[in-house]
């Protein structure tokens, strides 16, 4: 412990990391020191994607990076994908398309998907399943989750064209 | 406190349609709290010392070391343990702490809290333990023959079920042993909650659970404290799939939160997960079926063994399921079949969806495709010459009096064509991202299978749920302790009530033992039935209330009153009055409900046992590569009864979710143990399917019958998918091989054949 800090970028604004020990992962600094719980902690080993956060233009597992190393990146969350009080294209079909069960890997999901629609917003069905085959789904057996990611994808291709 | 933000209102649709899930909003934009969101003012973390030793003696245990770092607050064994330390969901045989022998690998030893989770693993390091370790009882074949392990002795349940003429010989017999790996439910939120010390001398507890009320009474038990003071209120939940239905961090959490007068969280790693929860029965089965030669089924014989690991769990439960499902859902005259289930030094085996019906079915189905190749018939053809049908009589004796679409379910699902395409992508060949397989070698199989289980809770047992309805201005507030898994009661309450009250905003209160009775178990297909119909009972009161009342002060005719649209209005007078003007003053109804009664097993394994059961069948293609050993499931297509829809695309995502299940176990799921030690505690070596393994799921039909006595003729839908997938799609593997593997997961090296030197 020191009385040092460093500064993170969160969903656009910086945050503080306090008397914080060097070794803690990402998605503890996040949800333990800086209230954002909405990554997940399935596995804590890089497998099951439930911790997925992106930083700068990259999809990551945050369990598996140190929090110091993300300094002076952007760092987004399931928090920061939307504005607070309204829904992204993704979030909202997650929930028209049934997508949602217990909801413990949907927020890694959605950070992944709509990072995936950003750079492809015609994906293929092996490409979204491929794009997502680092997020475990125990409940839904993605069928939903597939139907949710074509249902936005086409939401913005109509956003597009406008 | 954290704010569970479960309660919503969403105003909408009622029963039949896809109405959406209260807690959706909040489980997409990350503001859900689970379990393991939980958070307090000055709250320590706990931790666990479990036994690195399936089988040992405690000579030492000594805390002395761990007490004196700092930030360390408690350190408690089993001699902290204020009230009997021993905890079951149907026998108390599992210690809270060991006390002296150890039973398997994991088995808690002591606990501590301390500030930081850091200091928590330091202090942990610091107890200092001796074993002496003893030669783990591994093999269940032995368990019967061996030294008891534990005071309760080493069988823990054996039925011997006997019905009709035991002399039936059939002019064609198959025989076959089979056998299924240990399978983990694998939910994605690890066990995870928070105690909090109450001022009353009590405790209140936040946790992911299926059954709140049995897991009060058990940690009320273990504490010495009256149930009252044991206040157990639903957190979020990361799915369950039965691996919540034992306690698992409970009563440590609780001792630890009284001992501190502090708030207490503690999380499991997922290695620490596997070891602290049961799984699925891995079960050794040897099968005798007598046909005659026109395919007629004439007599089943079997003998199914479960390895109940060390503690008893539901493991009696689930040996009685395995026992009475375990021919199928055919019509069969004559039958002997013992099922056995004992205790080991294995991992504890319990409640995993399909509880014991999905053994069975992997092996009831291959003697099936055996049965069908001997007489030269139609696997298809000889499942529905012999599909039970309501009337007939299970092996148990008992007639169904429900419905029953088991032909209807083969022959849609048969029926249905395959749409999927010949694989060209590499990455949907079997071996997938490894890209490995080579597609000239590729063989395609497809193949078909059946299965079906009990609804709700059998042998007698008093299976009710409760419900608490007020209805005040207009609004409806409805408080239940059925534990929402992620299956969607939430959903469901909201358009029941919908449905009877005629209202729009539904509010549903936390589920907790504090404000209403239990709920029973989410398990067991039960709660769409149980607690629909608690919620159904106490809405129907309310309303009934509501209508005598406005009879009167308003005379008119009651039974021209309508519930609709936010309004009660009379079909036949001019009358009509809102909703939230008639309630300005609330009136509420508290229910009970209850399934029709079940009766026990007799010494035959004969009698009138369960209340109700669901079938469904499976198709499954699958690509496999032989040379390389790899397969690809590329289709699955489904056809279940479900009696009736209440929300298809709640249905839709348990049809798919299951068969999910279904395929990990039949092609990559495997707890694998070693000498009582699991070697694969963890998602990097335990694998569940990804979005590369799992292929569409069609469904072919969903059958909806009506099934007399259930709230809204609705069937319970959760386990059916996991029944019928694994044996349709080992089935398959056969077909596309030509081998006989007997048993799940497929390994590579089951299709590969090893020359041995």
């Amino acid at each position: 412990m020191s009385n040092d800090f460093y500064t993170l970028k969160v969903n656009g604004e910086n945050h503080q990391v306090l008397d914080a020990w060097t070794g803690e992962s990402l998605l503890w600094v996040l949800r333990e020191r800086l209230g954002f719980p909405g990554a997940k902690n399935a596995c804590e080993e890089g497998e099951c994607g439930s911790c997925s956060v992106r930083i700068d233009e990259e999809i990551v597992c945050s369990c598996l990076v140190l929090a110091g190393s993300a300094i002076d990146q952007e760092i987004t969350t399931i928090e920061g994908l939307a504005p607070e009080g309204e829904l992204g294209d993704v979030q909202q079909a997650f929930i028209e398309a049934g997508a949602v069960q217990c909801g413990f890997c949907t927020p890694g999901l959605l950070v992944t998907i709509d990072h995936l629609l950003e750079e492809n917003q015609n994906p293929d069905d092996l490409t979204v399943r491929e794009a997502i085959s680092g997020n475990l789904c125990r409940c839904t057996g993605y069928g939903r989750i597939l139907e949710a990611v074509q249902i936005a994808a086409a939401s913005r291709r109509g956003e597009n064209h406008e | 406190m954290s704010d569970l933000k479960t309660e919503t209102p969403v105003s909408g649709p009622r029963i039949g349609e896809s109405a959406p899930r209260p807690d959706g909003v909040p489980k997409v934009n990350g503001s859900f709290a689970f379990s393991s969101d939980l958070w307090h003012k000055n709250m320590l973390w706990g931790g666990t010392l479990r036994s690195p030793f399936p089988s040992a003696r405690i000579t030492r245990l000594d805390i002395t070391e761990a007490l004196l770092i700092d930030g360390v607050q408690a350190v408690l064994t089993h001699e902290d343990v204020p009230g009997q330390n021993l905890y079951g969901l149907e026998h108390a045989d599992q210690p809270v702490m060991a006390e002296e022998i150890i039973r398997y690998e994991g088995e808690p030893v002591a606990i501590v809290a301390a500030d930081h989770p850091e200091i928590v693993r330091r202090a942990l390091n610091a107890i200092q333990v001796e074993y002496e370790e003893m030669a783990p009882l591994t093999d269940p074949e032995l368990a019967e023959e061996t030294d008891f392990i534990h005071p309760d002795g080493n069988l823990i349940r054996r039925i011997n079920l006997r019905h009709g003429d035991q002399e039936v010989q059939g002019e064609i017999q198959v025989e076959g042993i089979y056998e299924v790996g240990m399978q983990d439910q694998a939910f994605l939120g690890p066990e995870s909650g928070l105690a909090v010390p109450g001022e009353d001398g009590g405790v209140d507890l936040y946790i992911s659970t299926q059954w709140l009320h049995a897991d009060r009474s058990q940690v009320a038990s273990c504490l010495g404290l009256e149930e009252e003071r044991v206040r157990i209120t639903l957190a979020g939940v990361g799915g369950a799939f039965g691996a919540r239905e034992d306690l698992s961090l409970h009563v440590h959490l609780c001792m630890l939160a009284m001992r501190t007068n502090r708030a207490v969280k503690m999380i499991y790693s997922r290695e620490e997960s596997f070891h602290g929860h049961v799984h699925r029965h891995p079960a050794k089965m040897w099968y005798r079926h007598h046909a005659d030669s026109k395919g007629n089924l004439l007599r089943v014989e079997a003998k199914v063994l479960l390895d109940g690991g060390a503690y008893a769990s539901s493991s009696g439960a689930v040996i009685a399921n395995a026992t009475c499902f375990a021919a199928g859902p055919y019509r069969i005259p004559s039958a002997d079949i013992e099922g056995v289930v004992v205790r080991t030094n294995n991992p504890p085996c319990g409640a995993m969806r399909g509880f014991g019906a999905v053994q069975t079915c992997v092996g009831h189905e291959a003697q099936m495709d055996k049965l069908a190749r001997a007489l030269n018939m139609d696997p298809v053809e000889i499942r529905i010459k012999n599909a039970l049908k309501p009337g007939d009589k299970l092996l148990t004796g008992q007639t169904i009096t429900g419905t029953a679409p088991v032909a209807e379910v083969i022959q849609t699902c048969a029926e249905h064509t395959s749409t999927c395409q010949e694989s060209t992508d590499p990455m949907s060949l079997p071996g997938g991202a490894g890209r490995t397989a080579d597609p000239e070698h590729i063989s395609r199989g497809e193949a078909i299978a059946v299965g079906f289980k009990n609804l709700m809770f059998s042998e007698g047992f008093d299976d009710f749920s409760s419900a608490l309805c007020q209805l005040e201005n207009g609004v409806a507030t409805i408080t239940c302790a059925c534990a929402e898994v992620g299956q969607g009661f939430v959903t469901l309450a909201q358009q029941i009530t919908r449905e009877i009250l005629g209202v729009e905003e539904v509010i549903l209160a936390p589920a907790a033992t504090q404000t209403v009775g239990s709920a029973g178990s989410t398990s067991a297909s039960r709660q769409t039935w149980m607690s629909g119909g608690a919620v159904q009972k106490a809405c129907e009161e309310v309303r009934v209330k509501l209508l005598e009342k406005l009879a009167v002060e308003h005379q008119v005719d009651i039974d021209n009153l309508v519930l609709v649209d936010g309004q009660v209005t009379s079909l036949n007078e001019d009358f009509t009055i809102s909703l939230e003007e008639a309630t300005s003053e609330p009136l509420e109804a508290r229910v009970e409900y209850r399934h029709a009664p079940t009766f026990p097993l007799d010494e035959n394994g004969q009698g009138d046992a369960h209340v109700s059961f669901a079938f469904s069948a499976h198709k499954a293609v699958v690509d496999v590569d032989p040379e390389l050993g790899l397969v690809k499931v590329v289709e699955l297509i489904t056809s279940q009864d479900v009696g009736r829809l209440l929300n298809p695309l709640q249905a839709v995502g348990q049809l798919e979710g299951g068969a999910a299940q279904g395929l990990g176990l039949a092609v990559m799921e495997e707890v694998l143990v070693t000498e009582g030690n699991i070697r694969n505690a963890s998602f990097t070596d335990y694998l569940i399917p990804t979005a590369l393994d799992m292929p569409p799921v069609e469904i072919a039909a969903i059958i909806e019958q009506p099934e007399p006595g259930a709230p809204f003729g609705a069937k319970g839908i959760g386990e059916p998918p996991s029944i019928s997938s694994t044996a349709a799609v080992v089935a398959a593997i056969r077909e596309a091989t030509n081998l006989e593997l007997p048993r799940v997961p497929v390994r590579f090296t089951d299709i590969v054949s090893v020359e041995e030197d």
